[in-house]
């Protein structure tokens, strides 16, 4: 049992009473809402004639079904059932007083990245969503659950969830990142260590310097594929990073209201003397980019990798489940990713849809031009990352390189809006699923990398080191690395 | 609120094999079919993509062959992915009363919850037995003991295990939790007033 962690006195001050089932009832701090999971909550509470009951704490934008062209986003949509959905959100979040993001407000986006930027996503607090990525939020020293939608109704109803505690693992995260290796890698690495049902059972907590030295934007990229290493919640204790960042933002309290806030924040941090149920390290000093070869997240290898054979696992399952990867991927066993055909470029998602991943992209693009064969699409993550984007001039190094640049939404990461894989195309994606079917092509395949890598998957029509192009620049000096692309 | 008879205390009805580990909701169902905004179609997209061949037609996926099943029975990790409730409530729909498998992703089993199905788990080679069992027997019944935590299949009993709180949840008939918490709303108003963050809320 842990004792100790932020896990634990997060969930004691929100733990309202133990429910005769023997799990503890839950009160959720912050409730995220977007139009896909919640039409059907809402039919649930008028059924029951019951309200929501904390509308203040619960907060609405629309992602999943967004289109992400600027004349397409005119009402009514195009698309019915999008319209319906988006017209359901905001009838229901209008009676109901809750705060709702819509595309005129400048603030819609994917959920996971608009509360984060406008401080309500805070140190100690419990945040659910209909979404599986909210453990995006960890980054700041929050518990973030993904939830299902009779929960929903749950939170609306009560401001509560049913939950059992689970365990606490540690992942102590040594080494430093070299250059063009970036967060996205960690956590790759991460599922590559532990496995994708690794965390079952678990939440994460990352620490170590490869963790404390990462940015707030590189955090909630660690804790936002928490879920596709299996764990529903992964967290990161908050520092002078989260506080910096935290400071000045639309639903931060200012001045003396901020120290007295902060004061909460670092008192839920995890104690020095901390138990956990168990402690892994993870060593990613010096590792490449990691691109995935397979049909999950945890098949993938660094760059400098080859994709294995099923033989080189141990279980059963998993030389079958490798052998259905290679059969989808049309990939072989000892060959490198490296020079694998890409037929679109995806930029965006709640895992790297920021302002830091678009300059990271854009600093690859910088002087070369998107490959002719190649569908490339740069999808800010809200609109406040876009307009940021776009007042910094990044909007321009994307578009003169070829890329289609983009309103905010979820867009190719699951394609329920027009954005999506045709046949079995192959897609150099920053998101963080590479599922069968994921994208929207049955046959599309998906090949999960950090966004630099996708600049250059995007530039050369296949799989590429990033980190070639970056040696081009002041903080070169590999030497002997000549241009590649053309 | 609802005061039907809820208690879930036993399953049963023929089997339907849906072998893989890892096997995620987007599988389960596919995104491009939640565009609607209740779950009463769901049941005609689960495994949608999965059980059509390119043409359009029904494959020999385990789904078109064992239909009027009620007993999934599933590897480990199975509904890993996305937190859509979509997924349970495709399976429920379609006719699925009872899951027995090596492991579940919290969120799925979260849900089964919710919806009252219950979901056992039990090791790979009783799984495995099961599944063939099904290949060779599609009529065959088997049952979900939640309370005995047992399932009965042929001449065979097998011990399985289930979550505790599902346990309690579904053999008390307390598994809609909206109900369960809503009359401890004084007891969440003290747990609000002591939050540091929350402090200025009605």
């Amino acid at each position: 049992m842990s004792e100790g962690t932020l896990y634990d006195k997060v969930w004691d001050r929100h733990k309202v009473t133990e429910l005769p089932n023997g799990q503890d009832q839950l009160f959720i701090g912050l409730h995220l809402v977007h139009e896909v999971t919640s039409p059907q909550a809402f039919g649930m509470l008028r059924e029951r004639d019951l309200e929501v009951a904390y509308p203040d704490r619960t907060f609405a934008t629309t992602d999943h079904i967004a289109p992400t062209e600027a004349d397409k986003r005119e009402r009514p949509l195009a698309d019915d059932q999008a319209e319906e959905m988006l017209s359901a959100l905001e009838r229901n979040t209008d009676e109901s007083g809750i705060t709702f993001f819509g595309f005129e407000s400048g603030k819609q986006g994917i959920t996971h990245v608009v509360a984060p930027e406008l401080g309500l996503s805070q140190p100690g607090m419990t945040v659910a969503c209909g979404d599986s990525h909210t453990a995006t939020h960890g980054a700041f020293g929050s518990i973030g659950v993904g939830i299902g939608t009779s929960q929903i109704r749950d939170v609306f109803a009560t401001g509560c969830i049913a939950a059992d505690k689970q365990k606490v693992r540690r992942i102590e995260v040594e080494g430093e990142l070299g250059e063009g290796v970036y967060a996205k890698d960690v956590i790759m690495k991460i599922i590559q260590d532990l496995g994708v049902d690794g965390g079952v059972g678990h939440v994460y907590e990352y620490g170590g310097p490869a963790i404390e030295a990462l940015d707030m934007e590189g955090r909630l990229a660690v804790c936002n594929m928490s879920i596709e290493g299996g764990a529903r919640a992964g967290y990161i204790n908050p520092d002078e990073t989260t506080y910096e960042y935290l400071k000045g933002r639309e639903y931060v309290p200012e001045g003396e209201a901020f120290e007295e806030r902060k004061a909460y924040w670092e008192s839920i941090a995890s104690d020095a003397d901390a138990e956990y149920d168990d402690v892994v390290t993870v060593d990613a000093d010096g590792i490449d980019p990691l691109v995935t070869w397979g049909i999950n997240p945890g098949q993938v290898i660094e760059i400098s990798d080859v994709v294995p054979h099923p033989d080189d696992f141990e279980a059963r399952t998993d030389r079958e489940a490798a052998e259905q990867a290679l059969d989808h991927m049309a990939v072989d066993p000892g060959q490198s990713m490296l020079g694998y055909d890409v037929d679109v470029a995806f930029l965006g998602t709640c895992t790297n849809g920021r302002v830091s991943d678009f300059e990271k992209a854009a600093a690859v693009l910088e002087g070369h031009t998107v490959d002719e064969g190649v569908r490339a699409l740069a999808v800010p993550g809200s609109e406040s990352v876009r307009t940021e984007c776009e007042a910094r001039g990044l909007d321009e190094v994307f578009i003169n390189a070829g890329f289609q640049w983009r309103r905010a939404g979820c867009s190719m990461c699951l394609a329920m809006n027009d954005d999506s894989l045709e046949g079995d195309e192959v897609c150099a994606s920053s998101s963080n699923r590479n599922f069968i079917g994921r994208q929207g092509s049955k046959d599309g395949r998906t090949v999960l990398m950090n966004p630099a890598m996708v600049a250059a998957a995007a530039v050369e029509g296949q799989v590429a080191d990033a980190r070639e192009y970056l040696d081009e620049g002041p903080t070169g000096g590999a030497g002997g690395v000549e241009e590649v692309a053309d | 609120m609802s005061g039907d008879d809820q208690h879930i205390t036993e399953v049963s009805g023929t089997g339907v094999p849906i072998p893989g580990d890892d096997v995620d909701t987007d599988q389960i169902l596919p995104a491009k079919f939640m565009k609607e905004v209740t779950f009463d179609n769901m049941a005609d997209y689960l495994f949608y993509d999965a059980r059509r061949d390119d043409d359009g037609e029904f494959n020999d996926h385990p789904l078109n062959r064992f239909e009027g099943a009620s007993i999934a029975v599933v590897n480990s990790n199975f509904g890993c992915g996305s937190s859509r409730e979509h997924a349970p409530q495709a399976m429920m729909r379609w006719g699925v009363d009872g899951v027995v498998g090596e492991s579940y992703a919290e969120i799925f089993r979260d849900n089964c919850k919710s919806l009252g199905i219950p979901a056992v788990t039990a090791d790979h080679e009783t799984v495995t037995e099961l599944q063939e069992w099904i290949e060779a027997n599609p009529d065959g019944e088997i049952d979900i003991d939640v309370e005995d935590e047992t399932v009965t299949y042929g001449d065979t009993v097998i011990d399985v295990d289930i979550d505790d709180a599902m346990r309690e949840a579904l053999v008390d008939g307390i598994w809609d939790t909206t109900s369960l918490m809503y009359s401890n709303r004084s007891k969440v108003e003290e747990t609000v007033a002591d939050l540091p963050y929350a402090e200025g809320d009605d």
